[in-house]
């Protein structure tokens, strides 16, 4: 049996439809690379199928061996792969077979986060109420993938797609932000 | 009395809102304010000052007000509101403030929020230039702000009734506003004041969002929101306010600004009185004079300071039988409450309004907070913007220009160069209103007082400060216009230097006998308004005050009845208590069953990082005190961390989990702390170290099982694992399989009795928890919090890092020698512990405290001092009791304490001062329980 | 609140950073070859200057990376921010 983070929250997060559709996605395969030679980097993406992101603050997504795979930028020479639950202990090895002799790591994180996925056309909006970034699509288009604050936790924010916002939070603070997020669309829910 | 007016205004006259204050029924309209409303039912005197308690008014129409205060007290009760910027609502209730109010006891209802903006251009004001700023620069294409104060457009234009292009001002108003509105990327904040200005364009603004509908307002609709708003380029068309003039006895309710007599008949339908005195230093207040008179109030005498009064307008006043008088002023008045008449030179007249106009002060507010430079201008006798920033320009009247289609001018060229800074230059050319006004405020005379009364000429009308407040601090020595801010509070409270300032400054220039000019003015600081603390909380209190951490295990503890202990930001399990049990009895039960038999806790929080790489033994041996890189693949070592000035920081368990990896954990507190610092040695001292450091802390559940029958439960719920002593040795660990899941069992213990730490994937948290509970329950396994952990490990003499340490201890202080290494050359802290100071024989180390009654509990904190009674002050303190607990294993209580020259004192009697009373103590050794160590392999 | 240039995830707001002192304040080579004072030099001493300031910085709540800044004490205005291992650039105040 397994339990994740926002498992109790199930409920109280469908509620927040018409506003935002959300929901966590729980279970799935995290893996944290450190790697920064450009060689090894590049292998590693070849080997995932999925090339790794080479701009700051974004990431890439594909499928490939291991299905659908993201990349994410999390900092030079760190990056967070993920993909469907149930596959970390195989792309661990994986990666960690491609990084060779290469200067790196790679670490299960699977658990650490867990991952939320908000949809709809007030996603971005919800979030403005605790994120300092600027959301407007000119300026996070899809592809963006920022390490940031909100309100007073850290999170992992993608923008997925043009009204899709994909959420990363730390396990323990999973539900700090499930009731962030759910008093921020209180407004919202009252006045349509 | 009524002094509504028959027609006019932007108020609703068919629609009847009643509303009671100092507990009388009153009626007004939706449009009024609460000022605007008592002053059409003849009500002047709103309150009485802070300090004197002279009766007060209201002296502005607008924010720039600081004599009507009010506490709301009804829909909810709310101190210190001005009533000039409380929009009457059906309900309202509320009372005058004898200069102080009250907050509410109760918890504030209503939701508050905050929302972070980011644009291309920030316009703060919707007057004319304001306007014309934001539509240059929406038409160029670039994300535009507009924030306005007010309830409707048009700023100074809502208190005139003057003509824009041939057609009433308020038209032309609604054309750009609707313009705006429909614009993409255009966002138009009305009730919103922006009240503070900070560094890289960073603008908060209050917005007044369910104020105003009181008892109507939506549920679940935040009443007020800060925004956050980030702007790349800033125009400031906040408009100026006017400037009275002080003279004798200037404070009675009547005396307004002429400016806002203007504005209460023109925006609300309001008389100021009946018959009325004008005094003014300028153009400006002629067109009040008229306006009035022409709206049927009876204007006694126009006084017009300078020696000649203008001619065209005087002809206008001569025309509607108004006597002007140049040359003069108002050297007093009377009245008691109210103003009932006003003294010229010898000749008294009576009125029941008094309106001043002393000429007009920009509001350089946020220019200022954004660090622009003032500079004096002498004709208009005001502190204006003294040179542009390169992110915000200044509009309109607050640049000191003061006619009208000058201003939408100014207006348009600040829209056209922000949108251009910000990257837009296809805006097309906004069109310039033309103005049919008749009065400009430009050539009036400089007149900061009348002379008089000192003591009875008010500067700052809320603090009760007046022209003698101002010469004593002057007087004092006394010359820098902060210094006099501080000394008289002049400025200080809701006028923010409003009114105040420039007067203040220019009474202390004459003092001096120094120019204006070479004087600095005060800064101006947010906020612009009062802003309530709950606006700034927003959505940060109750649940959401500060995050609540959580682990995957918690619900169980929940469910299962424990109490929580606030560790950082973590809830951890306290204690277990059973029905009946208080604190005391549910550890002393919980202690007894672990040490008899078996317990267990959830230690998810403890810190975990993954270390990996070439180079990670040698990482470690350089940031533990002891050595890490011989530790054998398998095997786990304790190891304390300093830092450089050799003071412990954290400890914790290292496991080596291959060649070039290890997990190391630190202590719940210090998770992020010893991540941040790894990786600051990493990257600013070692980068040519092959090491990186991932957190894998909420990857893990990690479940400490405690006690004799530990091994048993694990045998239990691990059919794979060989748990015999000889395979599974202490500071070992072994990969297997707990409960059918993945798992890491580490043989360590934190408590001298025999223990395995199981690791799982979070997810499996709960799962594993209830495996251990079901094979633990034929042992009576016994669920336990923080404080049965900290009284089993104080037994032990192991110390908590931050209770036991507090960045004064190093590890020697601990006791802890055995764990610094001597064969490193180096590691960080190392070089410190061979300063003098860290070899002083008389340092303060960490021993056992046994006090003589075994019943007596001593306080955690206690000063320990070497005497049986206490001799006179000052005393010698010894050291203090960093943990204290009564303990099952020992029969007693005890505690752990750090005394100077401990190790030394060993068998010593010491003394605790508790109370009243010296309680001796007896000085041990840290270790009370099991000093052999025989228990840690079952 | 400021906004601080991350060298590499762009102007962000001051809280998602992490002062930390002086920068260009190296480890000593054999801090054992040191005398007592020397090393407490090392330890205890900082420079305290009105104007630019080398300083060292991490982006704490986004990319955890360490750069240095110089700042203006002054005014706090950041005057340039360049990567670890970098010399301090030439600035204007």
């Amino acid at each position: 049996m397994t339990v994740s983070p926002l498992h109790a929250w199930t409920d109280r997060l469908a509620a927040l439809a018409p506003v935002l559709g959300a929901a966590e996605v729980p279970f799935r395969s995290q893996l944290t690379v450190r790697v920064s030679d450009p060689d090894a980097i590049a292998a590693t993406g070849a080997t995932l199928g999925i090339g790794f992101p080479s701009a700051a603050c974004t990431f890439t997504s594909g499928t490939g061996r291991f299905g659908d795979v993201e990349v994410l930028w999390l900092g030079p020479d760190e990056f967070l792969v993920t993909a469907s639950p149930g596959l970390q202990v195989t792309i661990e090895e994986v990666l960690r077979g491609s990084l060779g002799t290469a200067r790196g790591s790679v670490v299960d994180t699977s658990a650490q986060r867990t991952t939320v996925v908000l949809q709809g056309p007030r996603s971005r909006e919800v979030l403005a109420h605790g994120c300092s970034v600027d959301l407007h699509p000119s300026a996070a288009p899809v592809g963006t993938c920022v390490q940031t604050l909100l309100a007073r936790t850290g999170i992992v924010l993608q923008v997925t797609g043009d009204d899709t916002v994909t959420i990363l939070v730390r396990s323990s603070f999973a539900e700090y932000f499930a009731a962030w997020l759910t008093d921020a669309c209180v407004e919202y829910l009252a006045v349509p | 009395m009524n002094l509504r007016t028959g027609t006019g205004g932007s108020i609703d006259r068919n629609t009847l809102l009643h509303f009671t204050f100092d507990g009388r029924a009153y009626t007004g309209h939706p449009g009024d304010t609460l000022a605007s409303a008592l002053l059409a039912n003849g009500v002047h005197e709103i309150g009485s000052s802070v300090k004197l308690g002279r009766p007060r008014g209201v002296v502005a129409a607008g924010s720039e007000d600081s004599t009507s205060l009010v506490q709301v007290e009804a829909p909810f009760s709310e101190p210190m509101l001005l009533a000039t910027t409380v929009e009457l609502h059906d309900g309202l209730r509320a009372r005058g403030l004898a200069g102080q109010g009250r907050l509410a006891a109760e918890p504030d209802p209503a939701r508050y929020d905050a929302k972070h903006e980011h644009c291309d251009v920030l316009v703060v004001g919707a007057g004319p230039a304001g306007l014309v700023a934001a539509l240059t620069a929406a038409r160029s294409g670039a994300r535009v702000v507009l924030v306005d104060e007010q309830n409707q457009a048009g700023g100074a234009l809502l208190g005139v009734d003057e003509y824009l292009d041939d057609r009433p001002s308020a038209e032309w108003v609604a054309d750009v506003v609707a313009e705006l509105k429909s614009t993409p990327g255009v966002l138009v904040l009305e009730r919103t004041t922006a009240f503070g200005m900070y560094q890289d364009g960073f603008v908060l603004a209050l917005q007044k969002r369910t104020d105003h509908l009181g008892f109507a307002a939506p549920a679940g609709v935040a009443r007020q929101r800060v925004w956050r708003i980030r702007t790349r380029q800033t125009v400031l068309a906040t408009g100026a306010h006017e400037r009275p003039v002080v003279f004798p006895d200037n404070d009675r309710p009547g005396i307004m600004l002429a400016s806002s007599a203007r504005t209460f008949l023109h925006r609300y339908g309001v008389l100021p009185g009946s018959r009325a005195v004008v005094f003014t230093t300028n153009d400006s207040a002629y067109c009040a004079a008229i306006d009035l008179a022409e709206s049927g109030v009876d204007i006694a005498l126009v006084v017009d300071a300078r020696p000649e009064a203008p001619a065209r307008l005087a002809a206008e006043c001569a025309a509607r039988g108004i006597e002007v008088r140049a040359g003069q002023v108002v050297t007093g008045t009377e009245g008691s409450g109210r103003v009932s008449a006003v003294h010229v030179g010898d000749t008294r007249i009576a009125c029941d309004a008094l309106l001043v106009s002393g000429g007009w002060n920009p509001v350089v507010s946020l220019f200022s907070q954004a660090r622009g430079k003032l500079r004096y201008d002498a004709e208009l006798g005001a502190f204006v913007p003294g040179g542009e920033l390169s992110t915000v320009r200044v509009a309109g009247s607050a640049t000191g220009e003061l006619d009208l289609t000058a201003c939408a001018c100014q207006g348009r060229d600040a829209g056209l160069l922000a949108a251009a800074a910000a990257g837009f230059t296809s805006g097309g050319q906004v069109p310039l209103p033309a103005s049919d006004s008749r009065c400009t405020a430009r050539s009036g005379l400089v007149l900061w007082r009348v002379p008089g009364d000192d003591d009875a000429s008010f500067v700052d009308l809320q603090r009760d400060s007046t022209v003698a407040d101002v010469l004593r601090a002057t007087g004092a020595g006394l010359r820098s216009l902060e210094h006099v801010k501080r000394y008289t509070t002049i400025g200080t409270a809701h006028d923010q230097g409003k009114t105040s300032g420039m007067i203040a400054a220019g009474i202390v220039a004459e003092a001096l006998g120094v120019e204006l000019a070479e004087q600095r003015p005060t800064t101006f600081r947010p906020p612009y308004t009062s802003v309530s603390f709950a606006a700034l909380a927003g959505r940060d209190r109750g649940d959401l005050h500060d995050p609540v951490r959580v682990t995957a295990i918690h619900p169980w503890h929940v469910a299962h009845g424990a109490l929580f202990e606030d560790v950082g930001q973590w809830k951890r399990p306290w204690y277990y208590p059973r029905a009946g049990e208080d604190l005391h009895t549910a550890v002393l039960r919980e202690c007894r069953a672990t040490r008899e038999s078996v317990g267990m806790m959830d230690g998810s929080t403890l810190g975990k990082i993954d270390v990996q790489g070439r180079d990670a033994g040698k990482f470690l041996d350089m940031l533990y005190t002891n050595m890490m890189s011989t530790l054998k693949v398998g095997r786990i070592r304790y190891g304390v961390m300093c830092g450089v000035d050799g003071m412990v920081i954290d400890d914790g368990t290292v496991i080596r989990v291959g060649e070039e990896r290890y997990l190391v954990t630190t202590t719940t507190g210090n998770a992020a702390k010893i991540l941040d610092w790894m990786e600051e040695w990493l990257q600013t001292e070692w980068p040519h170290l092959d090491v990186h450091c991932t957190s894998v802390t909420e990857h893990w559940a990690t479940i400490p099982l405690v006690g004799p029958r530990s091994r048993d439960v694990l045998a239990a719920v691990a059919p794979g694992l060989d748990v015999s002593n000889e395979a599974f040795e202490f500071m070992t660990w072994h990969d297997t399989e707990v409960a059918g899941v993945p798992a890491r069992v580490c043989r360590i213990s934190f408590s001298g009795e025999l223990a395995y730490e199981i690791n799982v994937t979070a997810w499996h948290g709960v799962a594993v928890w209830e495996a251990l509970m079901a094979a633990g329950e034929p042992y009576g396994i016994t669920p336990y919090g923080t404080e049965t952990m900290h009284v089993l490990r104080a037994e032990k003499g192991y110390p908590i890092i931050g209770q036991e340490t507090d960045a004064t201890v190093t590890p020697q202080d601990l006791g802890m020698s055995w764990a610094v290494s001597k064969k490193k050359p180096d590691f960080i802290g190392k070089r410190s512990f061979a300063r003098a100071e860290n070899n002083r024989t008389d340092r303060k180390q960490l021993v056992g405290l046994l006090p003589a009654d075994p019943g007596v509990l001593l306080p955690e904190g206690s000063q320990i001092v070497e005497t049986d009674r206490l001799p006179e002050p000052p005393v010698r303190m010894l050291g203090h009791v960093t943990s204290s607990y009564p303990s099952a294993a020992l029969g007693r209580t005890f505690a752990l304490a750090l005394v100077r020259s401990g190790h030394e004192r060993i068998g010593e009697t010491l003394y605790v001062p508790v109370e009243d009373s010296l309680v001796p103590v007896t000085v041990t050794e840290s270790v009370l329980y099991d000093k052999e160590g025989a228990r840690r392999d079952g | 609140m400021q906004l601080i240039p991350c060298p590499w995830c762009g102007p962000r707001e001051e809280a998602e950073f992490h002062y930390g002192g002086q920068a260009h304040v190296a480890y000593p080579e054999d801090p054992s070859a040191l005398t007592d004072e020397e090393w407490a030099r090392y330890v205890f001493f900082r420079d305290n200057p009105s104007g630019p300031f080398a300083e060292r910085w991490s982006h704490n709540a986004g990319c955890r990376r360490w750069f240095n800044a110089v700042r203006d004490t002054r005014t706090h205005d950041l005057l340039a921010v360049y990567r670890v291992g970098e010399p301090m650039p030439e600035v204007t105040a």
